[in-house]
């Protein structure tokens, strides 16, 4: 009996020992996940002569489509499907080219990219109060991006007088559906500008 | 009672190993030009605040006290300064894009006025870093300005 615990104890502690020093290498594996970024841009910077244009636009547009499905996903008041668009956005924000640009559009890409994707990985974790309040830098960020980039689709820029001093963001239909408010709101707003 | 005996054992052995195991330190000596105090010109009240409730976390020193070189307490604080200064780093604030600077000024607004930052488990100890309605009104409107 006596050496049945003692074998359960010396059990106990080599698993403490062994869960700790596993947390410790799970902290230090975080790194990579920009690496695999960097390989899909280079993956991309080869087939440039294909379809250069192209593939830029479809880049940007993929990114447009993460950020509408993000967008009704709030519509829906629906917290875990807006956890998990907001990290697939994150992805696709990371995929765009910006070769084709001039020195300061790359520049004002760049630091688009980076704000939009702390925000949209805020989105993937956190719930639906702040992902709102993220949502509103989001869409300035994606509006300042399409600026640049352009899109064959055509947006309504709308806007919600009442949310956090008045707040916009971007749709491809003209009804409103506001993404701030969801169901407790879902009409509130105006459409205040029309993209191409 | 063998049982209880032979678990406090166990427990207090593992105790001591883990007190072997080391961690990060988070400390710097020097203030970088990138620092948020070097780079704004920041109220000497707005600083002193900001630097006792915020910086632990979210620069590259930690006035650590004597706890945290006693595990696990000492993993724990490593995890949330990791974590705090991947979302902010004041030391580093110039070397954000005036796009980022807005953004993480919005965030600092809204985390203290939720009351979220600084964070419970942190204020429990540090009585200090308690902000009351007049310093978290100051900070608000201070940063409310720069954005």
């Amino acid at each position: 009996m006596k050496t049945i615990k003692r074998s359960i104890g010396t059990v106990a502690l080599v698993a403490t020992m062994i869960l700790t020093v596993s947390c410790k290498d799970a902290n230090k594996n975080e790194a990579p996940s920009s690496a695999s970024n960097e390989v899909i841009q280079e993956n991309m910077d080869s087939s440039k002569n294909m379809a250069m244009n192209n593939s830029q636009n479809a880049m940007a547009e993929a990114i447009l489509k993460d950020y509408f499905n993000l967008k009704d996903a709030l519509v829906g008041d629906d917290n875990d499907k807006a956890k998990m668009l907001g990290g697939t956005l994150a992805k696709s924000l990371g995929n765009l080219d910006k070769s084709t640009y001039s020195e300061s559009q790359q520049k004002e890409l760049t630091d688009i990219i980076e704000d939009a994707t702390e925000h949209a990985e805020h989105i993937s974790e956190s719930d639906i109060k702040h992902q709102r309040e993220h949502f509103k830098i989001l869409s300035k960020d994606i509006t300042d991006m399409v600026a640049i980039t352009g899109t064959a689709t055509k947006l309504y820029e709308q806007f919600c007088p009442m949310y956090d001093g008045g707040t916009a963001w971007l749709s491809t239909k003209k009804e409103v559906r506001n993404p701030y408010y969801g169901s407790s709101m879902l009409k509130c707003g105006k459409v205040q500008r029309e993209i191409n | 009672m063998k049982i209880v005996k032979i678990i406090a054992w166990v427990a207090l052995i593992a105790f001591v190993i883990i007190q072997f195991f080391p961690t990060d330190k988070n400390e710097s000596y020097t203030i970088p030009e990138t620092d948020f105090m070097m780079v704004n010109k920041v109220p000497s009240k707005i600083e002193n605040q900001l630097k006792v409730s915020c910086y632990d976390c979210h620069s590259n020193n930690t006035a650590y006290r004597w706890y945290s070189k006693v595990q696990p307490v000492a993993w724990f604080l490593e995890n949330h300064i990791k974590e705090g200064k991947s979302e902010l780093n004041f030391n580093d604030w110039d070397n954000y894009s005036d796009r980022r600077k807005k953004s993480k000024l919005r965030s600092i607004i809204k985390q203290i006025e939720s009351g979220e930052m600084p964070m419970d488990s942190y204020t429990l100890v540090h009585r200090d870093a308690v902000l009351d309605s007049v310093a978290m009104n100051e900070i608000i409107s201070y940063m409310d300005e720069l954005k």
